[in-house]
């Protein structure tokens, strides 16, 4: 990969991430492929989106970058520092620099600590600062994500989903990290309070220049605050953008299927039945097809994609697509 | 005038709790006809859910209670109707879809199963004709392989799957009223595309009523004939979808409209901030005199604290509970 420089916070170099293998007492365990050669690089300050359906592998992208599951092949770096590679109390050290913020409110909060302990114990663990920098430090930022300081000696469970999806992002800024990793975070929100977490995010991102991996299933979220956006499937990157090509040319079948899944206000019943559909569910990632793995359920499969596994390639400037129906070969031509 | 099949008239729903008496369904009338879809929005805690389960007449009693109001299925009152009438009713003439297919299923039957159960309580049909029946429905819900899936059980199929099964439990007696309690919510966006088709597909050739409980204005949008726009357990507004959706009138269905990313097919290079609602769905337990949704307004005026709005026809049935709308169309 070429694109490595110093300006981008977060380089994603073929990651793989298999489950399973091995041998056990019946015989070759199947292996899981969840994430299979995945590459990307967000620059500093930018908000980079993964979406996808259940099992394309989004989250687990998202966990293999916060080493919270094993990397199988492949690399991941944080400006200059190899995070893949890290062990031990390098590891644990390092991990102040990337934090990440959970889908559910609810269960990613301890019930028995206080608010005021649950995002001062990232300070704790990491030993930033004296105690009273501390406490000072937990004051600014409740006050930062809209809580009030008052809210500090409250539990979880006194809080509502928008609150508490607030303290899940004070709690991961605490130790002011370059990288933030946002596992659909507003996803279990009602509709709206999700606005009310957008916009935070959004005004946070700006003030204290973060970098954003920004997980979700809905596409509407994920065109509103993200500057590049990566479509996954069974593991793959299918097609990825900048915000405005991705929606207004999408390439890959699958991209398409997908925005056309999207009910929006601004449509109607007649409009709904001429749009494309995808038939049945994505295939088992564990006995992957031998060519494209959106060929089973492709609109404009043609017998070649059965075959051959097409590869992410430059359809124009920024704009990368994996089929072998949307090849471009003016631009290869004209850049090479 | 005919009368619509299935109408609620001024239902009001109360709940005794610890912390005092709950109105979770305030005076809400609606209606729905053969062939149409009704939609029905609103936040968690809205009473969306609560009147879908007060024309199953599932209110959990105790603590609940349907204090007044008349259900009336093409003329025939449910409210009052004693436990064996409603089992009749049940399954046979209103048919329900619930969020999580999972938890609805029964995982120790196969699927199979749990359709011709339903058909075996309302109609009296042999256990193979039954079976057969079943095949027959998972067929009509579009599940390959019809005859092997009914022997599959609900653990063996997958999310989208499992919304069809129950999706053929409930449509297996043809009932008349189809009640879908956020159907899609636990599925993907193609699957869940594909399960609106197929709702689509079944009521135009059964002439199902369906009533739409989601918090998607898109999936309105797309899908309903007419909409209720729930807050606090109330109908804040209601009309023909085109109407709602195009001209809203009330500050909390404008707000649910604006505040949700739609996704555009140009998206502006400047993104700008979304219009929030602030704050939170009020307790049901003290609720002021005032209209409910006035704390987090932002048109708010004087009236509104002081007395509840009422809702009001502007015009083509479009009906609005808001005094600020009331001044402005000057009704």
């Amino acid at each position: 990969m070429s694109g490595v420089t110093g300006d981008n916070a977060l380089n994603v170099e073929n990651l793989k991430v298999h489950f399973g293998g091995g041998t056990s007492l019946f015989g070759a365990k199947p292996v899981v492929h969840a994430v299979d050669g995945v590459s990307f690089s967000v620059p500093a300050g930018k908000t980079f989106g993964i979406v996808g359906e259940s099992g394309s592998g989004k989250t687990t992208t998202a966990l293999a970058i916060m080493r919270l599951v094993h990397v199988t092949a492949g690399r991941v770096m944080l400006g200059d520092t190899v995070i893949s590679e890290l062990q031990g109390e390098d590891l644990r050290v390092a991990r102040r620099h990337f934090q990440i913020v959970f889908q559910d409110p609810y269960s990613s909060l301890d019930p028995r600590k206080r608010a005021g302990e649950i995002v001062r114990e990232p300070l704790d663990l990491m030993q930033i600062g004296t105690l009273d920098e501390r406490d000072a430090k937990v004051a600014k930022l409740f006050e930062q994500v809209g809580l009030r300081p008052e809210q500090r000696a409250l539990f979880p469970h006194q809080f509502s989903g928008g609150q508490r999806q607030r303290l899940g992002l004070a709690r991961a800024l605490s130790t002011e990290p370059s990288l933030i990793v946002c596992d659909e975070p507003v996803s279990a929100l009602d509709v709206a309070i999700q606005a009310q977490i957008l916009n935070l995010m959004t005004r946070l991102q700006r003030d204290l220049r973060l970098t954003y991996l920004f997980i979700s299933h809905d596409l509407g979220v994920v065109q509103h605050i993200c500057d590049e956006i990566a479509v996954m499937y069974l593991g793959q990157i299918v097609e990825q953008a900048d915000r405005v090509t991705l929606f207004k040319n999408p390439q890959h079948p699958y991209t398409k299927a997908l925005l056309a899944a999207v009910p929006t206000v601004h449509g109607n019943k007649r409009d709904r039945r001429n749009r494309v559909r995808v038939k049945g569910d994505p295939p088992s990632p564990i006995n992957l097809p031998k060519g494209c793995r959106f060929a089973s359920r492709c609109p404009v499969v043609e017998a070649r994609c059965h075959e051959t596994l097409p590869s992410l390639k430059e359809h124009s400037a920024g704009h990368k697509v994996a089929c072998l129906l949307n090849e471009n070969p003016d631009y290869q031509l004209s850049d090479n | 005038m005919t009368h619509p099949l299935l109408s609620i008239e001024d239902i009001i729903v109360d709940f005794e709790t610890r912390a005092g008496k709950a109105r979770v369904l305030d005076d809400v009338s609606l209606e729905v006809n053969s062939g149409e879809i009704l939609g029905i929005v609103g936040e968690s805690g809205c009473g969306k859910s609560m009147t879908a389960l007060s024309i199953m007449g599932l209110v959990p009693d105790p603590p609940g209670k349907v204090t007044s109001g008349s259900i009336k299925l093409d003329g025939r009152e449910l409210v009052g109707l004693d436990h064996e009438s409603l089992r009749q009713i049940r399954g046979k003439d209103i048919g329900m879809i619930f969020q999580e297919p999972m938890t609805s299923l029964n995982p120790v039957f196969t699927v199979g199963e749990q359709i011709a159960e339903s058909i075996r309580l309302h109609e009296k049909a042999s256990t193979k004709a039954a079976m057969a029946r079943a095949v027959e429905m998972l067929r009509s819900v579009e599940i390959p392989e019809p005859e092997m899936r009914a022997k599959a059980y609900p653990h063996q199929l997958s999310g989208g799957m499992r919304q069809r099964v129950m999706i053929a439990i409930a449509l297996a007696c043809r009932p008349r009223v189809l009640i879908a309690d956020e159907p899609t919510t636990a599925l993907d966006a193609t699957v869940q595309a594909q399960i609106f088709d197929l709702l689509q597909d079944l009521q135009s050739e059964m002439g199902t009523a369906i009533i739409l409980i989601t918090h998607d204005m898109g999936a309105i949008a797309e899908l309903a004939d007419t909409v209720a726009v729930m807050y606090a357990g109330c109908v804040v507004e209601k009309g023909k979808v085109e109407t709602v959706l195009s001209a809203p009138e009330h500050p909390y269905t404008k707000g649910l409209i604006t505040c949700v990313p739609h996704l555009l097919p140009d998206p502006p290079k400047v993104r700008e901030s979304l219009q929030e609602i602030s704050g939170v769905v009020p307790a049901l337990t003290d609720l002021g005199k005032g209209c409910a949704f006035a704390p987090r307004c932002s048109e708010k005026i004087d009236r509104c604290e002081a007395a509840k709005p009422e809702l009001r026809t502007s015009i083509d049935a479009h009906l609005t509970a808001c005094w600020v709308a009331e001044k402005e169309t000057g009704v």
